[in-house]
């Protein structure tokens, strides 16, 4: 394994904007809303970045193709830009793109910021018909709930798990979703649910609910980094520091290959321990104090779990209707709410993600601060179970 | 000698009930009451007459080997394209391209039975010959038609081969006698008054047709076991049978109860039907009218009994469910302005370079087996999918139309645009290898579930309306 990133890159601001069903703004907006508070968190000038990463997923319905919409937006000092997608992980590709660039040296100070502007299409959910012109003729007619219900059933074959347990315990995981969320002023939905609720809502792909799916957010999240010594130097405390980042990416065995059983996720399996090598970490279990975990399904989450080696494979439902994974759990997870609450604007998200443990490990968490993390893990997953990209960071104290 | 060697038949899955038809209707047409009785076939969102004669020809040829057919004739009075073969695809879609000659036989309810005298003709010299009908006819809301129609297909391949049914001979008169028309911009049959087609047509122009083939086959009426002859008016066929001397013990039932009329198709159907419990030395006359007449006799073989065994009429009749909801049956033929939401208006732009280059994995659904590690896989790539293999250039085509999957994971979705929800969708996986997520069809909740069987259907996909019906055919699996 190579050497690794890991300590080499400081966090040294973040911004993030209000993320929901935003009809006031347009992507520009939303990016300027996460790019100020950043800017102003890391305390430096427009002037002094070197390179910016930009991610978006589904740019075709906001801001189009390449790097000229942030640097206009934010008229940036014509620096290099770059525009990244690689599904719901885009928001971690612009993370890991600019701490290469300040790791390598090409960059004292680097930018990387999501936007996604989704609901400017006229209806409902993602949208939709994307893909090659092959992919037209023969690939199933599927949709993001599809996708992810059928890891639900295929759990539920290879573990022997009833469906009326793995119902409650993925019912469970959003209703814990919802408390951590009621409690975010920036999250899309800020209301608890009670479990009657989430357990009787409409079907949208059997045996997913309403209430199993994220929904559908616009918004935008930005992140500053530069080394920890010029951090240090800036007067800094509290130093975040990136322990690791990794990304896994699927190459057609687990849809093509009849070894995979439709149960896991085989790229986080192999992104997570990666990442646990990198930060030098042994026992995750033990050693990782939260999570902000790709839940955009509900069933995902619980899987995604066991694919970080933290519940045992087939027994994570059991963790989390033990209570495992809520805020007064052992290993606290999506306590800004998740995709689920907080919000889906897909090349945001990892971003997000990593905004939240930024602000726990600083301690300005607010009314959702958790007591004394060390270490906190993102991890994106974008794609379906068959085929995916699966990004995992790990950030933490700088010692 | 030269005559039918094997046969195979397609009747879609759901049947529509005629009285719920009629309740709905009844108000508007009281008319129609005495037609509010038994079933007719009642094809899904995704068939059409390309989807059904590809299903009968698989059926067909069940005994018999695909890249031997020389010939396909393909007949029809709703082709779905006016110009693009359709015989083409099916011939694709069974893959045998090379050495193939294919034609599409439209035009008249009798394009079944021409198809098949063009068919024995062509096969006079060896070459198997593949005869395929299938129509799915429209009819207007609170017509007699819309009840007396169905939608199916029937199959016949020719050859001189272990004949099945032997052809004693055909006659066959053309003359423009307009009973119905369909004209280029209609949607819909438009038909002159039953009694005069009756007297001035049927009456006028059969029985000399009927005569003039006994003669030439030198046999009499009363030789004729099986007579097949479809007409909208029940009691014509057995008219001019007894006009020509033949029992009426030999009229064939005209399917009408459970299957109704498959218009071009149905002669053949009906031929399926005989054959299937047919007996050496049987004679079996087949008729078929529309702007003239065709009359062809087989005498059956004793090779009939010995074909091996298929579905064939009787076991696509058998696969059914009953449908009870008539605006569904409006609905899946586009004649009810349902809501469809905007995921429905995806753009359906087929990149035709794209569909010619990948025509053998879409329509043929030719995957590719590794040489190496024997992997098989789907799609065919140039980079072998097996983890522990992954050699390059090493695959052969390998077709898997033809085997049973099983069901790896599913789901009914509600949230996809599908014109008849939930979407059910999954992945499938084949005993010898090989997976990928398909669309299901024909499927209810009952009957998909993980590990299920599941046998692979060509249907349609989609259908570009804004080009004016680019139709997007692939591989579904359906339960068995």
């Amino acid at each position: 394994m190579a050497r690794g990133i890991k300590d080499k890159v400081a966090i040294l601001g973040m911004g993030c904007s209000k993320f929901g069903e935003r009809w006031d703004s347009g992507a520009e907006e939303l990016m300027l809303e996460a790019y100020k508070e950043a800017i102003a968190d890391a305390g430096i000038d427009a002037k002094q970045l070197n390179a910016a990463w930009f991610s978006t997923a589904i740019d075709e319905v906001h801001v189009g193709k390449s790097g000229i919409p942030l640097s206009t937006t934010l008229r940036l000092p014509n620096i290099p830009v770059t525009h990244v997608e690689n599904m719901c992980a885009s928001g971690t590709e612009a993370f890991r793109g600019a701490c290469y660039a300040v790791a390598s040296g090409a960059a004292d100070f680097a930018l990387a910021l999501g936007v996604e502007k989704l609901k400017d299409t006229g209806y409902g959910g993602l949208p939709g018909g994307r893909g090659g012109p092959l992919q037209a003729l023969w690939s199933a007619s599927g949709t993001a709930p599809g996708n992810f219900a059928q890891l639900a059933t295929a759990y539920m074959t290879a573990h022997g798990v009833s469906a009326d347990d793995l119902k409650k315990a993925i019912g469970h995981v959003s209703w814990k979703s919802h408390q951590n969320g009621a409690k975010n002023p920036k999250a899309h939905l800020q209301k608890a649910v009670e479990m009657d609720t989430i357990l009787n809502a409409p079907m949208i792909a059997s045996p997913l609910g309403l209430f199993d799916c994220c929904g559908v957010s616009d918004g935008a999240a930005a992140a500053i980094v530069t080394t920890p010594e010029i951090a240090k130097a800036l007067g800094k405390a509290n130093i975040v520091s990136v322990k690791a980042l990794q990304l896994s990416v699927s190459n057609g065995s687990e849809s093509g290959h009849n070894s995979w059983d439709g149960s896991y996720f085989h790229t986080t399996r192999i992104a997570s321990k990666k990442a646990y090598e990198e930060a030098g970490i042994k026992n995750p279990r033990n050693e990782v104090s939260m999570f902000e975990v790709h839940d955009c399904f509900s069933v995902t989450e619980l899987v995604t779990m066991e694919d970080l080696h933290i519940s045992e494979t087939g027994k994570g439902w059991k963790d989390v209707l033990d209570g495992f994974y809520d805020a007064d759990g052992k290993i606290p997870c999506q306590i800004d709410g998740g995709l689920k609450c907080f919000g889906h604007p897909i090349g945001a998200s990892g971003l997000r993600m990593l905004y939240e443990m930024y602000l726990q490990l600083q301690g300005r968490a607010g009314a959702r601060q958790l007591k004394d993390p060390k270490i906190g893990m993102t991890h994106n997953l974008g794609g379906a179970p068959r085929e995916n990209v699966s990004s995992v960071a790990i950030v933490g104290r700088y010692e | 000698m030269v005559g039918i060697v094997a046969y195979g038949a397609y009747v879609p899955r759901l049947r529509l009930n005629r009285q719920a038809v009629y309740d709905a209707n009844k108000w508007f047409a009281a008319g129609l009451r005495g037609l509010a009785k038994g079933e007719r076939s009642m094809a899904n969102w995704d068939e059409d007459s390309i989807t059904m004669a590809v299903e009968a020809s698989r059926d067909c040829l069940t005994s018999h080997k695909a890249e031997d057919v020389r010939n396909i004739y393909f007949a029809s009075t709703t082709h779905p394209f006016k110009d693009r073969q359709n015989a083409g695809v099916i011939g694709t879609a069974l893959n045998i391209e090379q050495n193939l000659l294919a034609s599409d036989v439209a035009g008249s309810l009798k394009a079944g039975t021409s198809a098949l005298i063009a068919g024995l003709n062509a096969s006079k010299s060896g070459d198997a010959t593949l005869v395929a009908a299938a129509d799915k006819r429209m009819a207007r809301v609170a017509s007699a038609n819309e009840l007396n129609y169905g939608d199916g297909a029937a199959a016949l391949l020719c050859g001189t081969e272990n004949v099945i049914a032997k052809l004693v001979g055909h006659h066959s008169v053309s003359m423009d006698f307009v009973d119905h028309f369909r004209g280029e911009d209609a949607e819909f049959d438009y038909g002159w008054e039953e009694r005069w087609i009756r007297d001035e047509g049927y009456s006028k122009i059969v029985p000399p047709a009927i005569k003039a083939a006994l003669a030439a086959c030198k046999l009499k009426g009363s030789d004729v076991t099986h007579f097949i002859m479809p007409s909208p008016m029940p009691a014509v066929p057995k008219q001019m049978a007894k006009i020509c001397g033949v029992a009426e013990g030999a009229v064939r039932d005209l399917l009408g109860a459970n299957l109704g009329d498959t218009g071009s198709a149905h002669a053949l159907v009906m031929l399926v039907d005989a054959l299937e419990t047919a007996k050496a030395g049987d004679k079996i006359m087949v008729v078929a009218f529309g702007q003239g007449v065709d009359v062809l006799v087989f005498e059956v073989t004793a090779e009939n009994a010995k074909l091996a065994k298929r579905k064939g009429l009787s076991g696509w009749l058998a696969r059914r469910k009953e449908e009870k909801n008539y605006m569904k049956f409006l609905a899946f033929n586009e004649m009810l302005p349902i809501d469809k939401g905007m995921r429905a208006e995806f753009d359906k732009k087929t990149a035709l370079s794209v569909l010619w280059r990948k025509r053998d994995m879409i329509y043929g659904l030719v995957g590719g087996k590794c040489k190496v590690c024997g992997t098989v896989q789907f799609p065919r790539s140039q980079v072998c999918v097996n983890p522990n293999c992954h050699a390059i250039d090493s695959q052969d085509p390998y077709a898997m139309a033809g085997l049973e999957a099983n069901v790896m994971s599913f789901t009914a979705d509600s949230l996809v645009y599908s014109p008849d929800p939930p979407g059910y969708y999954g992945m499938i996986t084949f005993p010898e290898g090989g997976r990928f997520m398909a669309d299901f069809t024909d499927s209810d909740k009952e009957q998909v579930k993980v590990g299920a069987k599941m046998r692979m259907t060509f249907r349609i996909r989609d259908n570009d309306t804004m080009r004016g019906g680019f139709k997007r055919y692939f591989w579904k699996a359906a339960p068995v």
